[in-house]
């Protein structure tokens, strides 16, 4: 589904991603751990086309297009979701006229008819009585406001709405609480645990694994892949760190 | 006319930055005056589109609000070579006076709101919102004057401008120019100028909006601040209309 063949990638000059080699089959959440620093972020910036990232090698063919050619507003309608770190706040644009903007944005880019807009309430609703985030918070400004759990769980609900095959969620553990991750990670498992999707899962904690059990695990350090195993390799860096299993190898 | 008025030059402050060389003496003598009786309300809806516009248009309204009057003005200049909506207002006791105020435009147009708010008597306030967007070489301004004369105590103006600007060579101007002899009044008043967002352009691009979507929902946000006190939804769509019809047709 996603192939990622030595890839590298720089931001000002500076090169981020080393020769980063990574296949993730349909079906499959891949989750990607590492110390900070390692390129986590740029290479889920880079998947998602973020100006400013500048691919210098390699190639990233998603369902056997090439990724990298394409603009990142055809990036999310091929399929590909961007779970954001910190999500953006967008002042004067509601939540519900963004995401019924986008949603239909994608549909017409895959020649698809434009929900209406009691259809995309509906749906809407549906998907933010899964993440239990409050209607009325989809009624508000992107973002605005919310607290950084809310954030996330919002993220979620526009990840439920858009539906995607395969969704690069950078550290979407991040500022929540233990209910709120559980309620984010089951989330994830009601909307990408599905045949002919697959979820690229980054994060620094055990925690969320969980609750979305991965089927490989992979370590980037230095702008690599440096190794890949099953569930129990995250269990092992939770208890040794990276130094020690990087080290052991 | 015959043309004996004297046409104003970039030296008069109120005209630094008009594109004075469109000006026809005719153009100048377009004063409208307009009372509102104590206690009234009126609103007035301003737009200059290409649906009417000309090269050169120029509104001037003169405007005296009794004793809590209410005058509300909106306006949006989307048209014309050269285009200003000149306002003067007196404030009567307890009147308000409020506006919003949009300009958008590219090519090497100049559309610019000029103000003068007169606060005469005590009690009164006044609110005014300018939002301006533009590209290519297009010029937006917006001068407003406020006077708060010596008795008019409990004076309370606020002026507000915030410029876009989608292309470099664009530009926009503010020059707030507060008079104030009274001593117990809240003016305030505030301007800046930036450019879209980066991080919210690739966020929204992120979730599959193209380019030109992006950037008109965040112009439509950015301008909907003008139009927050317009609580008619018939007008505030269709001056919000115009501003994005011109945007999309990008001249």
């Amino acid at each position: 589904m996603l192939k990622i063949d030595n890839l590298t990638a720089e931001i000002g000059g500076k090169q981020i991603l080393n020769g980063l080699t990574l296949e993730v089959p349909a079906g499959e959440v891949h989750a990607i751990m590492g110390p900070n620093g390692a390129g986590k972020s740029t290479l889920s910036y880079v998947l998602g086309g973020r100006p400013g990232y500048e691919v210098t090698g390699g190639s990233v063919t998603f369902n056997g297009e090439d990724l990298l050619d394409m603009e990142p507003h055809e990036r999310a309608a091929a399929g590909l979701f961007l779970g954001f770190q910190y999500p953006v706040e967008i002042p004067g644009v509601s939540n519900v006229q963004f995401l019924r903007e986008a949603l239909n944005s994608q549909r017409k880019q895959r020649g698809e008819e434009p929900l209406t807009g009691g259809e995309f309430l509906k749906l809407a609703k549906e998907k933010a009585v899964l993440l239990k985030l409050d209607m009325d918070m989809l009624k508000r400004n992107v973002n605005v406001g919310f607290s950084g759990g809310e954030k996330k769980r919002a993220e979620m609900v526009q990840m439920g709405i858009l539906d995607p095959s395969f969704a690069v969620l950078d550290e979407t553990d991040s500022g929540l609480d233990i209910d709120a991750l559980r309620v984010v990670g089951e989330g994830i498992n009601a909307i990408m645990r599905a045949p002919g999707k697959a979820v690229l899962l980054i994060t620094h904690y055990q925690r969320l694994l969980e609750v979305v059990k991965p089927d490989k695990v992979s370590i980037l350090s230095k702008g690599r892949i440096v190794m890949t195993g099953g569930p129990d390799l995250a269990l092992r860096l939770e208890n040794e760190g990276y130094d020690a299993v990087m080290e052991a190898a | 006319m015959t043309g004996t008025l004297d046409l104003p030059t970039r030296r008069d402050e109120a005209w630094r930055y008009a594109a004075v060389e469109k000006l026809r003496a005719g153009d100048l003598d377009s004063w409208r005056q307009i009372d509102v009786a104590a206690g009234e309300t009126l609103r007035e809806l301003i737009v200059i589109s290409d649906e009417n516009a000309g090269e050169t248009e120029l509104v001037r309204l003169r405007v005296n609000l009794g004793d809590d009057a209410r005058c509300e003005l909106f306006g949006v200049i989307a048209s014309a070579d050269y285009a200003r909506v000149e306002v003067e207002v007196t404030l009567g006791r307890g009147a308000h006076f409020e506006m919003g105020g949009i300009t958008v435009g590219g090519r090497d147009t100049v559309r610019e709101f000029v103000t003068h708010v007169v606060h005469a008597e005590p009690e009164a306030t006044s609110n005014q919102t300018v939002r301006s967007v533009h590209w290519g070489k297009g010029t937006g301004n917006f001068l407003g004057a406020i006077d708060v004369v010596r008795h008019a105590q409990k004076t309370d103006a606020a002026q507000d401008f915030k410029g876009l600007l989608l292309e470099k060579g664009a530009s926009v101007n503010a020059v707030p120019q507060l008079e104030i002899f009274a001593d117990d009044v809240k003016c305030a008043h505030g301007a800046t100028v930036g450019q879209l967002d980066e991080s919210a352009r690739f966020y929204m691009a992120a979730r599959g909006l193209s380019p030109d979507l992006v950037r008109r929902l965040l112009v439509q946000a950015f301008i909907g601040d003008a139009l927050v006190a317009l609580d008619d939804e018939e007008a505030h769509e269709r001056l919000l209309h115009v501003a994005l019809d011109k945007l999309d047709k990008h001249l």
